[in-house]
């Protein structure tokens, strides 16, 4: 059996080792922070995986200008959405819409 | 070999790869937006009924979706390590690696059955039958059918990738891929790390909310 090369092996184990870090850390009763804590190290999983599985950092640079259109869209997504549902009084989450 | 898989429309073989590769992140990019739109419903959801969805992530199966994680970020493993021997010209063991890659995404698959099989039995498909013992049920409904709606999705995703990898790996077995010639190799790989990015965020937002509680 050939071995795997160094690189992506490593990788891989750094990204069980943050996936068995995210899964204790949810049994450490985070409170508040929680979500933000969960989705910052699934943020460096992906991270991870789109630089290195996916090869990103050695792409050339307009798979970065498509790769990132898609999370900038996102990002507009998220942020309008954001925009209406933060500000609109009788949408706070105490009331449930 | 080379001199049949280069379409005329192209300069040369890296001209072609470096085009298909756009195509796929551009496709990428498009299911990005997809997939956010859905992931937005959930976090508008979460904000308007955080006790709710907790509560009801807590009846999520989160033994079976670790594991499934694992299986899934492994498979990415081989994939990656697939690509590799791809520019390597290594085609036979392209071949297995592609194969093995596909035979992880069988069993997330096979697991999220047996998951989904469990879920139907306690009640949790949202609709009639629903039953759910938490302080809001209704609104715990809710999240499950988001969380029906996005594994699903999730779901569906992988059975493509699996149909596509074991046929990009069927085609290596026959010698079909080259140093310098694996464009459809570098495609399907990206289609499957993505799937498998689409994940590690499921994950966290299904499986790890009130868990230490």
């Amino acid at each position: 059996m050939p071995m795997p090369p160094r690189r992506i092996a490593i990788v891989w184990l750094v990204l069980l080792g943050l996936l068995g870090g995210n899964i204790l850390l949810a049994y450490a009763g985070l409170g508040i922070a929680a979500p933000a804590v969960h989705i910052v190290i699934a943020a460096a999983m992906a991270a991870l995986v789109l630089l290195v599985f996916m090869e990103l950092d050695r792409g050339a640079s307009l798979f970065w200008v498509f790769a990132g259109a898609g999370f900038f869209w996102l990002a507009i997504l998220f942020a309008l959405t954001a925009a209406d549902y933060l500000t609109r009084y009788n949408f706070a989450p105490t009331t449930g819409g | 070999m080379s001199e049949h898989v280069l379409e005329k429309q192209f300069a040369d073989l890296a001209h072609q790869s470096e085009t298909a590769e756009l195509g796929i992140w551009g496709f990428i990019a498009t299911e990005v937006l997809f997939l956010g739109g859905l992931f937005c419903a959930y976090t508008v959801y979460r904000y308007l009924q955080p006790a709710a969805v907790i509560e009801a992530a807590r009846h999520t199966k989160i033994v079976i979706g670790s594991v499934n994680t694992g299986v899934l970020l492994t498979s990415s493993f081989f994939m990656s390590w697939a690509s590799l021997a791809a520019r390597a010209g290594q085609s036979r063991l392209l071949g297995w690696l592609m194969l093995i890659a596909a035979a992880l995404g069988v069993v997330f698959v096979a697991l999220k059955g047996l998951e989904y099989a469990q879920e139907i039995t306690e009640h949790l498909w949202p609709g009639q039958h629903f039953s759910l013992d938490i302080a809001e049920p209704r609104e715990g409904e809710v999240f499950y059918f988001i969380y029906w709606l996005l594994t699903g999705i999730h779901a569906l995703h992988l059975i493509v990738g699996i149909c596509a990898v074991s046929v990009i790996a069927r085609r290596a077995m026959r010698g079909e891929f080259s140093a310098a010639y694996h464009s459809p190799v570098r495609v399907v790989s990206l289609y499957w790390h993505f799937v498998d990015i689409v994940w590690i965020f499921l994950f966290v937002l299904i499986y790890l909310p009130g868990r230490g509680a």
